[in-house]
Protein backbone atom coordinates (compact mmCIF):
# COMPACT_ATOMS: atom_id res chain seq x y z
CA UNK A 1 0.00 0.00 0.00
CA UNK A 2 2.83 2.09 -0.15
CA UNK A 3 1.79 3.63 -3.79
CA UNK A 4 -1.41 4.85 -1.42
CA UNK A 5 0.65 6.89 0.99
CA UNK A 6 2.76 8.27 -1.74
CA UNK A 7 -0.47 9.71 -3.14
CA UNK A 8 -2.31 10.24 -0.26
CA UNK A 9 0.77 12.35 1.51
CA UNK A 10 -0.49 14.33 4.67
CA UNK A 11 0.27 17.42 2.74
CA UNK A 12 -2.35 16.47 0.11
CA UNK A 13 -5.27 15.07 2.76
CA UNK A 14 -4.04 18.76 4.41
CA UNK A 15 -4.62 20.64 1.57
CA UNK A 16 -7.91 18.64 0.65
CA UNK A 17 -9.28 18.61 3.90
CA UNK A 18 -8.71 22.62 4.38
CA UNK A 19 -7.84 23.88 1.17
CA UNK A 20 -6.18 27.34 1.21
CA UNK A 21 -7.35 30.39 -1.57
CA UNK A 22 -11.04 29.01 -1.46
CA UNK A 23 -13.58 31.27 -1.78
CA UNK A 24 -14.67 34.16 -4.20
CA UNK A 25 -12.10 36.47 -5.41
CA UNK A 26 -13.01 39.79 -4.82
CA UNK A 27 -11.73 42.39 -7.76
CA UNK A 28 -10.82 39.08 -10.02
CA UNK A 29 -9.67 40.32 -13.25
CA UNK A 30 -9.75 36.97 -14.90
CA UNK A 31 -11.70 33.67 -14.47
CA UNK A 32 -12.36 30.47 -15.92
CA UNK A 33 -14.67 27.52 -15.32
CA UNK A 34 -13.54 23.86 -15.34
CA UNK A 35 -15.12 20.27 -15.74
CA UNK A 36 -14.13 16.98 -15.75
CA UNK A 37 -16.80 15.20 -17.76
CA UNK A 38 -16.08 12.27 -16.72
CA UNK A 39 -16.35 11.95 -12.74
CA UNK A 40 -18.79 15.48 -12.56
CA UNK A 41 -16.21 17.45 -10.55
CA UNK A 42 -16.24 21.14 -11.45
CA UNK A 43 -14.25 24.03 -10.12
CA UNK A 44 -14.10 28.18 -11.03
CA UNK A 45 -10.76 29.55 -10.90
CA UNK A 46 -10.52 33.37 -10.54
CA UNK A 47 -7.20 35.55 -10.68
CA UNK A 48 -6.53 39.46 -10.56
CA UNK A 49 -3.46 39.95 -12.82
CA UNK A 50 -1.52 43.17 -12.34
CA UNK A 51 1.29 44.57 -14.24
CA UNK A 52 1.13 41.22 -16.32
CA UNK A 53 1.63 39.07 -13.36
CA UNK A 54 -1.02 37.40 -10.85
CA UNK A 55 -1.44 39.08 -7.60
CA UNK A 56 -3.92 36.64 -6.38
CA UNK A 57 -5.80 33.73 -7.81
CA UNK A 58 -8.48 31.16 -5.60
CA UNK A 59 -10.98 28.56 -6.74
CA UNK A 60 -14.32 27.24 -5.54
CA UNK A 61 -16.28 24.08 -6.78
CA UNK A 62 -16.04 20.33 -5.44
CA UNK A 63 -13.93 17.82 -5.98
CA UNK A 64 -11.54 14.97 -4.53
CA UNK A 65 -8.54 15.30 -2.08
CA UNK A 66 -6.38 15.02 -5.37
CA UNK A 67 -7.99 18.05 -7.12
CA UNK A 68 -8.70 20.02 -4.20
CA UNK A 69 -5.35 19.87 -3.10
CA UNK A 70 -3.77 20.55 -6.83
CA UNK A 71 -5.91 23.78 -7.04
CA UNK A 72 -4.62 25.05 -3.12
CA UNK A 73 -1.39 24.61 -3.91
CA UNK A 74 -1.66 26.09 -7.28
CA UNK A 75 -3.00 28.96 -6.24
CA UNK A 76 -0.54 30.19 -3.22
CA UNK A 77 2.63 28.96 -6.28
CA UNK A 78 1.25 31.36 -8.91
CA UNK A 79 1.32 34.25 -6.73
CA UNK A 80 3.45 37.06 -8.04
CA UNK A 81 4.22 34.87 -11.66
CA UNK A 82 3.54 35.90 -15.02
CA UNK A 83 1.71 33.96 -17.56
CA UNK A 84 4.68 32.45 -18.89
CA UNK A 85 6.23 31.44 -15.93
CA UNK A 86 3.18 29.76 -15.04
CA UNK A 87 3.62 27.75 -17.94
CA UNK A 88 7.00 26.59 -16.99
CA UNK A 89 5.94 26.08 -13.70
CA UNK A 90 2.55 23.67 -15.08
CA UNK A 91 5.04 21.55 -17.71
CA UNK A 92 7.51 20.75 -14.62
CA UNK A 93 3.57 19.94 -12.55
CA UNK A 94 2.51 17.89 -15.94
CA UNK A 95 5.80 15.62 -15.99
CA UNK A 96 5.68 15.07 -12.50
CA UNK A 97 1.86 13.97 -12.58
CA UNK A 98 2.56 11.81 -15.70
CA UNK A 99 5.96 10.73 -15.49
CA UNK A 100 6.91 10.57 -12.05
CA UNK A 101 9.69 12.75 -9.55
CA UNK A 102 12.45 11.07 -11.72
CA UNK A 103 11.33 12.82 -14.73
CA UNK A 104 10.62 16.20 -13.14
CA UNK A 105 13.73 16.10 -11.22
CA UNK A 106 16.12 18.85 -13.07
CA UNK A 107 12.91 20.63 -14.35
CA UNK A 108 12.34 24.57 -12.60
CA UNK A 109 9.94 25.05 -9.79
CA UNK A 110 9.56 21.68 -8.61
CA UNK A 111 9.57 22.66 -4.97
CA UNK A 112 6.30 22.45 -3.27
CA UNK A 113 4.67 20.50 -6.40
CA UNK A 114 6.63 17.51 -4.97
CA UNK A 115 3.91 16.08 -3.09
CA UNK A 116 2.45 15.03 -6.28
CA UNK A 117 5.00 12.56 -6.82
CA UNK A 118 2.85 9.90 -6.08
CA UNK A 119 0.16 10.88 -8.68
CA UNK A 120 1.89 8.85 -11.85
CA UNK A 121 1.22 5.57 -10.38
CA UNK A 122 -2.20 5.89 -10.66
CA UNK A 123 -3.07 7.09 -14.31
CA UNK A 124 -6.75 7.77 -13.88
CA UNK A 125 -5.95 10.86 -10.94
CA UNK A 126 -3.71 12.57 -13.65
CA UNK A 127 -6.78 14.36 -14.76
CA UNK A 128 -7.81 15.45 -10.89
CA UNK A 129 -4.46 16.77 -10.21
CA UNK A 130 -4.30 18.68 -13.78
CA UNK A 131 -7.76 20.05 -13.46
CA UNK A 132 -6.48 23.17 -11.34
CA UNK A 133 -3.85 24.33 -13.83
CA UNK A 134 -5.71 24.14 -17.22
CA UNK A 135 -8.09 26.07 -15.70
CA UNK A 136 -5.96 28.48 -14.61
CA UNK A 137 -4.39 28.61 -17.59
CA UNK A 138 -7.32 29.11 -19.37
CA UNK A 139 -8.20 31.91 -17.54
CA UNK A 140 -4.79 33.78 -17.93
CA UNK A 141 -5.67 33.34 -22.03
CA UNK A 142 -9.13 35.13 -21.46
CA UNK A 143 -11.68 32.53 -19.61
CA UNK A 144 -14.29 30.32 -20.73
CA UNK A 145 -14.44 26.60 -20.12
CA UNK A 146 -11.53 24.26 -19.14
CA UNK A 147 -12.43 20.54 -19.62
CA UNK A 148 -10.29 17.50 -19.13
CA UNK A 149 -11.33 15.61 -21.91
CA UNK B 1 -32.28 -25.81 -20.74
CA UNK B 2 -34.42 -25.31 -18.17
CA UNK B 3 -37.26 -22.90 -18.20
CA UNK B 4 -37.96 -20.77 -15.46
CA UNK B 5 -41.81 -21.23 -14.16
CA UNK B 6 -43.32 -17.57 -15.12
CA UNK B 7 -46.23 -16.30 -12.34
CA UNK B 8 -45.47 -12.77 -12.30
CA UNK B 9 -44.90 -10.01 -14.53
CA UNK B 10 -40.84 -10.14 -13.47
CA UNK B 11 -39.59 -13.48 -14.25
CA UNK B 12 -37.47 -13.23 -10.82
CA UNK B 13 -40.99 -13.11 -8.86
CA UNK B 14 -41.35 -17.06 -9.59
CA UNK B 15 -39.91 -19.34 -6.62
CA UNK B 16 -36.57 -20.42 -7.42
CA UNK B 17 -36.63 -23.73 -8.75
CA UNK B 18 -33.11 -25.57 -7.44
CA UNK B 19 -30.56 -24.58 -4.71
CA UNK B 20 -27.93 -21.72 -6.01
CA UNK B 21 -24.59 -22.59 -5.40
CA UNK B 22 -22.64 -18.97 -5.41
CA UNK B 23 -19.50 -20.82 -5.19
CA UNK B 24 -19.96 -23.17 -8.35
CA UNK B 25 -21.19 -20.35 -10.25
CA UNK B 26 -18.17 -18.15 -9.41
CA UNK B 27 -16.30 -20.96 -10.49
CA UNK B 28 -17.74 -20.47 -14.06
CA UNK B 29 -16.33 -17.14 -14.57
CA UNK B 30 -12.61 -17.56 -15.87
CA UNK B 31 -11.61 -13.38 -15.13
CA UNK B 32 -12.96 -13.88 -11.35
CA UNK B 33 -9.96 -16.37 -10.76
CA UNK B 34 -6.87 -13.26 -11.18
CA UNK B 35 -5.03 -11.75 -8.40
CA UNK B 36 -5.33 -7.70 -8.87
CA UNK B 37 -2.82 -5.71 -7.04
CA UNK B 38 -1.68 -8.76 -5.53
CA UNK B 39 -5.09 -8.90 -4.15
CA UNK B 40 -8.50 -11.31 -5.45
CA UNK B 41 -10.50 -9.49 -7.68
CA UNK B 42 -13.49 -8.55 -5.99
CA UNK B 43 -15.40 -7.52 -8.51
CA UNK B 44 -18.59 -5.14 -7.45
CA UNK B 45 -18.78 -2.84 -10.99
CA UNK B 46 -21.52 -5.69 -12.76
CA UNK B 47 -24.10 -2.37 -13.04
CA UNK B 48 -21.38 -1.03 -15.51
CA UNK B 49 -20.60 -4.19 -17.13
CA UNK B 50 -21.37 -7.97 -16.26
CA UNK B 51 -18.28 -10.77 -16.37
CA UNK B 52 -19.03 -13.64 -18.88
CA UNK B 53 -19.22 -17.26 -17.41
CA UNK B 54 -17.02 -20.14 -19.74
CA UNK B 55 -20.52 -20.75 -21.63
CA UNK B 56 -20.91 -17.36 -23.49
CA UNK B 57 -17.09 -17.31 -23.99
CA UNK B 58 -17.42 -21.05 -25.68
CA UNK B 59 -20.01 -19.99 -27.61
CA UNK B 60 -18.40 -16.73 -29.33
CA UNK B 61 -15.29 -19.09 -29.75
CA UNK B 62 -17.22 -21.84 -31.68
CA UNK B 63 -18.72 -19.46 -33.25
CA UNK B 64 -15.92 -17.81 -34.57
CA UNK B 65 -13.81 -21.13 -35.48
CA UNK B 66 -16.74 -23.24 -37.08
CA UNK B 67 -19.72 -21.17 -38.36
CA UNK B 68 -18.79 -17.36 -39.05
CA UNK B 69 -20.11 -15.92 -42.63
CA UNK B 70 -22.73 -13.71 -43.24
CA UNK B 71 -26.34 -13.53 -42.70
CA UNK B 72 -29.54 -13.72 -44.52
CA UNK B 73 -28.16 -13.48 -48.12
CA UNK B 74 -25.12 -16.77 -48.49
CA UNK B 75 -26.58 -19.82 -50.10
CA UNK B 76 -23.61 -21.78 -48.70
CA UNK B 77 -23.50 -24.07 -45.69
CA UNK B 78 -21.64 -21.23 -43.18
CA UNK B 79 -24.12 -18.80 -44.36
CA UNK B 80 -26.99 -21.25 -43.67
CA UNK B 81 -25.69 -22.31 -40.24
CA UNK B 82 -24.48 -18.08 -39.13
CA UNK B 83 -28.41 -17.37 -40.43
CA UNK B 84 -29.94 -19.89 -38.20
CA UNK B 85 -27.77 -19.08 -34.94
CA UNK B 86 -28.64 -15.43 -35.37
CA UNK B 87 -31.99 -16.19 -35.64
CA UNK B 88 -32.03 -18.90 -33.16
CA UNK B 89 -30.72 -15.82 -31.01
CA UNK B 90 -33.83 -14.21 -31.90
CA UNK B 91 -36.09 -16.63 -30.84
CA UNK B 92 -34.11 -17.26 -27.49
CA UNK B 93 -34.78 -13.13 -26.37
CA UNK B 94 -38.16 -13.45 -27.68
CA UNK B 95 -38.43 -16.48 -25.25
CA UNK B 96 -36.70 -14.72 -22.34
CA UNK B 97 -39.04 -11.62 -22.78
CA UNK B 98 -42.40 -13.53 -23.46
CA UNK B 99 -42.30 -11.65 -26.73
CA UNK B 100 -42.87 -12.47 -30.40
CA UNK B 101 -39.42 -12.83 -32.40
CA UNK B 102 -40.64 -10.36 -35.04
CA UNK B 103 -40.68 -8.06 -32.51
CA UNK B 104 -37.35 -8.01 -31.46
CA UNK B 105 -34.38 -5.77 -33.42
CA UNK B 106 -30.77 -6.41 -32.61
CA UNK B 107 -29.48 -3.40 -31.55
CA UNK B 108 -25.71 -2.17 -29.89
CA UNK B 109 -27.14 -1.81 -26.75
CA UNK B 110 -30.16 0.04 -24.73
CA UNK B 111 -28.53 3.38 -25.47
CA UNK B 112 -28.97 2.83 -29.44
CA UNK B 113 -32.13 1.20 -28.27
CA UNK B 114 -33.49 4.36 -26.84
CA UNK B 115 -32.23 6.39 -30.19
CA UNK B 116 -33.84 4.36 -32.13
CA UNK B 117 -37.07 4.68 -30.72
CA UNK B 118 -36.74 8.51 -30.17
CA UNK B 119 -35.43 8.71 -33.91
CA UNK B 120 -38.38 7.10 -35.15
CA UNK B 121 -41.52 6.82 -32.99
CA UNK B 122 -40.60 10.09 -31.12
CA UNK B 123 -40.02 11.94 -34.23
CA UNK B 124 -43.19 10.39 -35.95
CA UNK B 125 -45.39 11.55 -32.81
CA UNK B 126 -43.56 14.28 -31.39
CA UNK B 127 -45.26 18.06 -32.71
CA UNK B 128 -44.04 21.24 -31.05
CA UNK B 129 -45.78 21.42 -27.74
CA UNK B 130 -45.88 17.87 -26.96
CA UNK B 131 -43.98 16.03 -24.15
CA UNK B 132 -42.30 13.26 -23.32
CA UNK B 133 -42.34 12.72 -19.69
CA UNK B 134 -38.58 11.19 -17.90
CA UNK B 135 -38.23 10.12 -14.54
CA UNK B 136 -35.18 11.63 -12.90
CA UNK B 137 -34.13 8.04 -11.87
CA UNK B 138 -33.20 8.03 -15.75
CA UNK B 139 -29.54 7.63 -16.90
CA UNK B 140 -28.63 10.22 -19.48
CA UNK B 141 -29.34 7.60 -22.27
CA UNK B 142 -33.08 7.73 -21.30
CA UNK B 143 -33.37 11.90 -20.99
CA UNK B 144 -30.73 13.01 -24.05
CA UNK B 145 -31.95 11.42 -26.67
CA UNK B 146 -35.55 12.28 -25.88
CA UNK B 147 -34.08 16.20 -25.76
CA UNK B 148 -32.18 15.46 -29.02
CA UNK B 149 -35.82 15.02 -30.75
CA UNK B 150 -37.63 17.48 -28.55
CA UNK B 151 -35.44 19.95 -29.41
CA UNK B 152 -35.67 19.30 -33.22
CA UNK B 153 -39.71 18.76 -32.74
CA UNK B 154 -40.24 21.99 -30.71
CA UNK B 155 -41.31 19.64 -27.58
CA UNK B 156 -40.29 19.32 -24.34
CA UNK B 157 -38.58 16.90 -21.64
CA UNK B 158 -40.61 17.26 -18.47
CA UNK B 159 -38.82 15.52 -15.48
CA UNK B 160 -40.76 13.21 -12.61
CA UNK B 161 -39.21 13.70 -9.38
CA UNK B 162 -37.99 10.64 -6.84
CA UNK B 163 -38.73 11.21 -2.99
CA UNK B 164 -36.00 11.18 -0.78
CA UNK B 165 -35.80 7.26 -0.77
CA UNK B 166 -34.80 7.04 -4.06
CA UNK B 167 -37.93 6.20 -5.28
CA UNK B 168 -40.44 7.88 -7.94
CA UNK B 169 -43.06 9.54 -6.55
CA UNK B 170 -46.49 8.24 -7.67
CA UNK B 171 -48.63 10.88 -7.34
CA UNK B 172 -46.64 13.59 -8.80
CA UNK B 173 -46.25 11.08 -11.98
CA UNK B 174 -49.85 10.24 -12.33
CA UNK B 175 -50.04 14.09 -12.42
CA UNK B 176 -47.91 14.42 -15.02
CA UNK B 177 -49.79 12.09 -17.63
CA UNK B 178 -52.49 13.39 -16.91
CA UNK B 179 -51.33 16.31 -18.59
CA UNK B 180 -53.00 16.52 -22.54
CA UNK B 181 -49.85 16.69 -24.86
CA UNK B 182 -47.49 13.73 -23.09
CA UNK B 183 -46.47 11.71 -26.16
CA UNK B 184 -44.75 8.66 -24.23
CA UNK B 185 -43.47 8.01 -20.83
CA UNK B 186 -39.75 6.63 -20.45
CA UNK B 187 -38.63 5.08 -17.30
CA UNK B 188 -36.32 2.93 -16.07
CA UNK B 189 -37.17 -1.09 -14.48
CA UNK B 190 -34.24 -0.06 -12.43
CA UNK B 191 -31.96 2.55 -11.24
CA UNK B 192 -28.29 2.42 -12.26
CA UNK B 193 -27.15 4.51 -9.51
CA UNK B 194 -29.43 3.84 -6.60
CA UNK B 195 -30.52 0.45 -6.97
CA UNK B 196 -34.19 1.63 -6.97
CA UNK B 197 -36.86 -0.91 -8.70
CA UNK B 198 -39.63 1.19 -10.24
CA UNK B 199 -43.19 -0.36 -9.90
CA UNK B 200 -43.89 -1.17 -13.32
CA UNK B 201 -46.91 -2.65 -13.22
CA UNK B 202 -48.74 0.03 -11.53
CA UNK B 203 -46.81 2.64 -13.78
CA UNK B 204 -47.74 1.12 -16.70
CA UNK B 205 -51.32 0.93 -15.87
CA UNK B 206 -51.39 4.31 -15.11
CA UNK B 207 -49.73 5.04 -18.63
CA UNK B 208 -52.47 2.99 -20.22
CA UNK B 209 -55.26 4.63 -18.69
CA UNK B 210 -54.30 8.25 -20.21
CA UNK B 211 -53.21 6.53 -23.45
CA UNK B 212 -49.55 7.21 -22.83
CA UNK B 213 -47.32 4.54 -24.84
CA UNK B 214 -44.06 3.64 -22.06
CA UNK B 215 -40.58 3.06 -22.93
CA UNK B 216 -38.65 1.06 -20.15
CA UNK B 217 -35.48 0.79 -19.65
CA UNK B 218 -34.10 -2.83 -18.65
CA UNK B 219 -30.54 -2.20 -18.95
CA UNK B 220 -30.25 -2.80 -15.24
CA UNK B 221 -33.72 -4.63 -15.04
CA UNK B 222 -32.57 -7.64 -17.36
CA UNK B 223 -30.20 -8.70 -15.42
CA UNK B 224 -32.01 -8.91 -12.35
CA UNK B 225 -35.58 -9.15 -12.17
CA UNK B 226 -36.42 -9.79 -16.14
CA UNK B 227 -39.61 -8.90 -18.16
CA UNK B 228 -42.46 -10.47 -19.28
CA UNK B 229 -42.96 -7.43 -21.68
CA UNK B 230 -46.86 -8.72 -22.47
CA UNK B 231 -48.30 -9.09 -18.77
CA UNK B 232 -46.39 -5.89 -18.10
CA UNK B 233 -48.06 -4.02 -20.45
CA UNK B 234 -45.14 -1.87 -22.05
CA UNK B 235 -44.67 -0.45 -25.30
CA UNK B 236 -40.81 -0.84 -25.63
CA UNK B 237 -38.49 -2.66 -23.62
CA UNK B 238 -34.63 -1.85 -24.42
CA UNK B 239 -31.33 -3.67 -22.95
CA UNK B 240 -27.77 -4.80 -23.43
CA UNK B 241 -26.17 -7.55 -23.62
CA UNK B 242 -23.35 -7.05 -21.45
CA UNK B 243 -24.89 -6.18 -18.44
CA UNK B 244 -26.55 -9.90 -18.82
CA UNK B 245 -23.61 -11.63 -19.08
CA UNK B 246 -23.05 -11.53 -22.83
CA UNK B 247 -20.89 -9.70 -25.38
CA UNK B 248 -20.60 -6.18 -25.67
CA UNK B 249 -21.84 -4.15 -28.60
CA UNK B 250 -25.18 -6.23 -28.57
CA UNK B 251 -28.36 -5.20 -27.24
CA UNK B 252 -32.21 -5.54 -27.53
CA UNK B 253 -34.68 -3.22 -28.14
CA UNK B 254 -38.09 -5.47 -27.95
CA UNK B 255 -41.50 -3.25 -29.59
CA UNK B 256 -45.27 -3.80 -29.74
CA UNK B 257 -45.60 -5.15 -33.34
CA UNK B 258 -47.91 -2.63 -33.97
CA UNK B 259 -45.38 0.46 -33.15
CA UNK B 260 -42.59 -1.73 -35.12
CA UNK B 261 -44.67 -1.55 -38.02
CA UNK B 262 -45.81 2.35 -38.11
CA UNK B 263 -42.22 2.99 -37.32
CA UNK B 264 -39.93 4.79 -40.07
CA UNK B 265 -36.93 2.88 -40.89
CA UNK B 266 -34.04 4.81 -38.54
CA UNK B 267 -30.96 3.68 -40.24
CA UNK B 268 -30.45 2.46 -44.19
CA UNK B 269 -29.06 0.26 -46.23
CA UNK B 270 -28.31 -4.02 -46.55
CA UNK B 271 -30.89 -5.97 -45.22
CA UNK B 272 -33.31 -3.18 -44.16
CA UNK B 273 -34.48 -3.66 -47.78
CA UNK B 274 -37.05 -5.17 -49.91
CA UNK B 275 -36.11 -3.85 -53.59
CA UNK B 276 -33.66 -0.43 -53.96
CA UNK B 277 -34.35 1.74 -57.00
CA UNK B 278 -33.18 4.95 -57.84
CA UNK B 279 -37.18 6.04 -57.96
CA UNK B 280 -37.28 4.73 -54.02
CA UNK B 281 -36.65 1.84 -52.09
CA UNK B 282 -38.70 -0.28 -50.02
CA UNK B 283 -38.61 -1.96 -46.76
CA UNK B 284 -38.06 -5.07 -45.58
CA UNK B 285 -40.43 -6.96 -43.05
CA UNK B 286 -40.04 -6.33 -39.53
CA UNK B 287 -37.44 -6.26 -37.54
CA UNK B 288 -35.11 -6.54 -40.16
CA UNK B 289 -36.43 -3.08 -41.35
CA UNK B 290 -34.45 -1.38 -37.97
CA UNK B 291 -31.42 -3.77 -38.72
CA UNK B 292 -29.67 -2.24 -41.66
CA UNK B 293 -25.93 -3.22 -42.64
CA UNK B 294 -23.97 -6.68 -41.30
CA UNK B 295 -25.17 -7.23 -37.64
CA UNK B 296 -23.51 -8.07 -35.20
CA UNK B 297 -23.87 -12.13 -35.36
CA UNK B 298 -21.23 -13.46 -33.17
CA UNK B 299 -22.74 -10.51 -30.08
CA UNK B 300 -26.26 -12.12 -30.22
CA UNK B 301 -25.08 -15.88 -30.41
CA UNK B 302 -22.78 -14.66 -27.27
CA UNK B 303 -26.35 -13.30 -25.89
CA UNK B 304 -28.46 -16.24 -26.78
CA UNK B 305 -26.01 -17.98 -24.91
CA UNK B 306 -25.86 -15.67 -21.69
CA UNK B 307 -29.41 -15.94 -21.59
CA UNK B 308 -29.39 -19.69 -21.64
CA UNK B 309 -26.34 -19.47 -18.90
CA UNK B 310 -29.02 -17.36 -16.78
CA UNK B 311 -32.51 -19.16 -17.88
CA UNK B 312 -30.41 -22.64 -17.00
CA UNK B 313 -29.29 -21.58 -13.44
CA UNK B 314 -32.41 -19.48 -13.17
CA UNK B 315 -32.89 -15.81 -12.93
CA UNK B 316 -35.38 -16.23 -9.74
CA UNK B 317 -32.59 -17.96 -7.63
CA UNK B 318 -30.05 -15.17 -9.25
CA UNK B 319 -32.19 -12.46 -8.03
CA UNK B 320 -32.85 -14.20 -4.09
CA UNK B 321 -29.16 -14.90 -4.15
CA UNK B 322 -28.43 -11.43 -5.07
CA UNK B 323 -31.16 -9.90 -2.79
CA UNK B 324 -29.51 -11.79 -0.02
CA UNK B 325 -26.31 -10.62 -1.08
CA UNK B 326 -27.82 -6.55 -0.86
CA UNK B 327 -29.26 -7.05 2.79
CA UNK B 328 -26.17 -8.22 3.71
CA UNK B 329 -24.34 -5.09 2.27
CA UNK B 330 -26.52 -2.81 3.72
CA UNK B 331 -26.51 -3.78 7.16
CA UNK B 332 -22.53 -4.24 6.79
CA UNK B 333 -21.63 -0.59 5.13
CA UNK B 334 -24.36 0.81 8.08
CA UNK B 335 -21.58 -0.35 10.57
CA UNK B 336 -19.25 1.81 8.57
CA UNK B 337 -18.21 4.75 10.67
CA UNK B 338 -19.10 8.16 8.55
CA UNK B 339 -20.98 6.28 5.80
CA UNK B 340 -24.25 7.22 4.45
CA UNK B 341 -26.54 4.78 1.77
CA UNK B 342 -28.17 7.53 -0.85
CA UNK B 343 -31.72 6.58 -1.22
CA UNK B 344 -33.23 3.93 0.73
CA UNK B 345 -36.23 2.10 -1.52
CA UNK B 346 -38.08 -0.31 0.06
CA UNK B 347 -37.20 -2.66 -3.21
CA UNK B 348 -33.45 -2.52 -4.36
CA UNK B 349 -31.85 -4.83 -7.04
CA UNK B 350 -28.22 -4.89 -8.10
CA UNK B 351 -26.62 -1.80 -6.66
CA UNK B 352 -26.35 0.53 -3.73
CA UNK B 353 -24.71 3.82 -3.67
CA UNK B 354 -23.06 5.47 -0.88
CA UNK B 355 -21.31 8.43 0.75
CA UNK B 356 -18.36 8.56 3.39
CA UNK B 357 -18.08 11.75 4.86
CA UNK B 358 -14.83 13.58 4.24
CA UNK B 359 -13.88 11.00 1.73
CA UNK B 360 -14.78 11.88 -1.68
CA UNK B 361 -16.06 8.73 -3.68
CA UNK B 362 -12.66 9.15 -6.37
CA UNK B 363 -10.83 8.96 -3.60
CA UNK B 364 -12.28 6.17 -1.83
CA UNK B 365 -12.43 4.08 -5.18
CA UNK B 366 -8.61 4.65 -6.01
CA UNK B 367 -8.06 3.31 -2.38
CA UNK B 368 -10.27 0.13 -2.08
CA UNK B 369 -9.04 -0.44 -5.66
CA UNK B 370 -5.64 -1.12 -4.07
CA UNK B 371 -7.27 -3.64 -1.80
CA UNK B 372 -8.48 -5.75 -5.18
CA UNK B 373 -11.99 -4.44 -4.73
CA UNK B 374 -13.71 -2.53 -7.63
CA UNK B 375 -15.85 0.13 -7.53
CA UNK B 376 -17.38 2.57 -9.39
CA UNK B 377 -17.39 6.12 -8.49
CA UNK B 378 -19.08 9.25 -10.08
CA UNK B 379 -22.39 10.64 -11.41
CA UNK B 380 -22.91 7.28 -12.83
CA UNK B 381 -24.34 9.17 -15.77
CA UNK B 382 -27.60 10.10 -13.67
CA UNK B 383 -26.37 13.80 -13.30
CA UNK B 384 -30.42 15.02 -12.62
CA UNK B 385 -30.55 12.32 -9.76
CA UNK B 386 -27.59 13.55 -8.13
CA UNK B 387 -28.04 16.82 -8.23
CA UNK B 388 -31.40 15.89 -6.24
CA UNK B 389 -29.54 14.35 -3.40
CA UNK B 390 -27.12 17.95 -3.57
CA UNK B 391 -24.60 15.37 -4.46
CA UNK B 392 -22.05 15.90 -7.54
CA UNK B 393 -20.83 11.66 -7.06
CA UNK B 394 -21.33 8.96 -5.10
CA UNK B 395 -19.54 5.32 -4.51
CA UNK B 396 -21.74 2.57 -5.88
CA UNK B 397 -21.20 -1.25 -5.47
CA UNK B 398 -23.37 -3.53 -8.13
CA UNK B 399 -23.96 -7.18 -7.35
CA UNK B 400 -24.33 -9.99 -9.68
CA UNK B 401 -25.02 -13.88 -9.78
CA UNK B 402 -20.97 -14.81 -8.59
CA UNK B 403 -20.63 -12.30 -5.62
CA UNK B 404 -20.53 -14.06 -2.12
CA UNK B 405 -20.97 -12.84 1.05
CA UNK B 406 -16.94 -12.83 1.60
CA UNK B 407 -17.05 -10.06 -1.27
CA UNK B 408 -18.91 -7.44 0.96
CA UNK B 409 -16.66 -8.47 3.63
CA UNK B 410 -13.57 -7.28 1.34
CA UNK B 411 -15.39 -3.90 0.81
CA UNK B 412 -15.79 -3.00 4.33
CA UNK B 413 -12.11 -4.27 4.92
CA UNK B 414 -11.15 -1.45 2.53
CA UNK B 415 -13.20 1.02 3.33
CA UNK B 416 -12.03 0.82 7.02
CA UNK B 417 -8.22 1.46 5.51
CA UNK B 418 -9.58 4.34 3.28
CA UNK B 419 -10.76 5.86 7.07
CA UNK B 420 -7.82 5.23 8.43
CA UNK B 421 -5.51 6.36 5.52
CA UNK B 422 -8.07 9.95 5.71
CA UNK B 423 -8.09 9.90 9.45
Amino acid sequence: MSELQDLYQEVILDHGRRPRNFGKLEGATHQAEGRNPLCGDHLTIEARVEDGAVVEARFVGDGCAISKASASVMTGLVKGKRADEIDALFETFHRLVTEGPAAADELPGLGKLAVFGGVHEFPTRVKCASLPWHTLRAALRGGGTASTE
Amino acid sequence: MIEAVTTATTRAAAAPAAPFDAERVRAEFPILQQQVRGKPLVYLDSAATAQKPRAVLDALARYYEQDNANVHRGVHALSERATRAYEGARVTVARFLGADPREVVFVRGTTEAVNLVAQTFGRQRLGAGDEVVVTTLEHHSNIVPWQLVAAERGAAVVPAPVDDRGELDLEALGRLLERPRVRLLAVTQVSNALGTVTPLDRIAAMARARGVPVLVDGAQGAPHLGLDVRQAGVDFYAFSGHKLYGPTGIGVLWAKREHLEAMPPWQGGGDMIRSVTFEGSTWNDVPHKFEAGTPHIAGAVGLAAAIDWVTARGLPAIAAHERALLRHAEAALREVPGLRLVGEPRERAGALSFVMEGIHPHDLATIVDRHGVAIRAGHHCAQPLMQRFGLAATSRASFAAYNLPSDVEALVRALHAARELFG
